[in-house]
């Protein structure tokens, strides 16, 4: 029942990056805590399973020339870099701080995501 | 330069929280730049990329990533990326965005309370 869960949350998130553009992490943190990794299991595990999932919608997205390679590369690049940062915050904190403060990410995204789709209609 | 600095405030976010780094470089694309929604989503997958991939390394040291999982949850998403951006191209997507704004909400109440 948990795989299931896991494959249709799965599916979910490729929508939501897909259409979004968010790399499905956002679903997958949530989903991993659910199969009983812990916190910084699911962080990391995340990303791990963000990278097929971004190869499949940039190849798509390249397809329609919606991709702008050189300003990708200078976005990734420099993100790279302070991803190192990031992780030795991540793993300095408590499981608990971890949890609570990626909770209140995902109401800003949630108000962000529906900001977007006021903007769209005007 | 303006995209360097969006990249360096993404990138530590996204290895923070184990998301790509696309809800920090969309909206900024948007606001700052001037990008039209398209080449925002996909520019940011482009990007989100290379930083997972530094992420993973760094946590892959600390022992905190598995692969069993990561193939269980991001093999199916990698299949319905494709479906979705396809979808994109053809749909007005405000209803679908209400609807992913009210589920990340509803998922952001379960983990605070959890």
């Amino acid at each position: 029942m948990t795989y299931v869960l896991a494959i249709a949350l799965g599916l979910v998130a490729g929508m939501l990056a897909g259409m979004l553009g968010v790399g499905g992490g956002l679903l997958f943190v949530p989903t991993l805590i659910v199969l009983g990794l812990n916190e910084h299991e699911a962080i990391g595990t995340s990303l791990l399973a963000i990278i097929p999932t971004v190869l499949v919608g940039t190849w798509r997205q390249s397809r329609y020339g919606n991709v702008r390679w050189r300003a990708a590369a200078a976005l990734g690049v420099a993100a790279a870099i302070t991803a190192q940062g990031g992780v030795a915050l991540a793993e300095s904190l408590h499981a608990t701080t971890l949890r609570r403060l990626f909770a209140g990410l995902l109401v800003l995204v949630a108000a962000q995501i529906a900001w977007r789709a006021r903007r769209s209609e005007s | 330069m303006r995209l360097v600095l969006i990249g360096l405030v993404a990138g530590f976010f996204s290895a923070l929280f184990g998301v790509g780094g696309g809800i920090v470089i969309v909206p900024l694309l948007l606001l700052f730049c001037g990008w039209e929604a398209r080449s925002a989503t996909a520019t940011s997958l482009a990007a989100i990329g290379i930083t997972a991939v530094s992420g993973v390394i760094a946590y892959a040291i600390h022992g905190d990533v598995n692969v069993g999982y990561a193939a269980l949850v991001g093999l199916p998403a990698a299949g319905s990326v494709g479906f979705a951006t396809a979808l994109q191209q053809r749909l007005h997507t405000r209803t679908v965005e209400l609807l992913f704004a009210g589920f990340v909400f509803a998922v952001a109440v379960w983990l605070f309370v959890k």
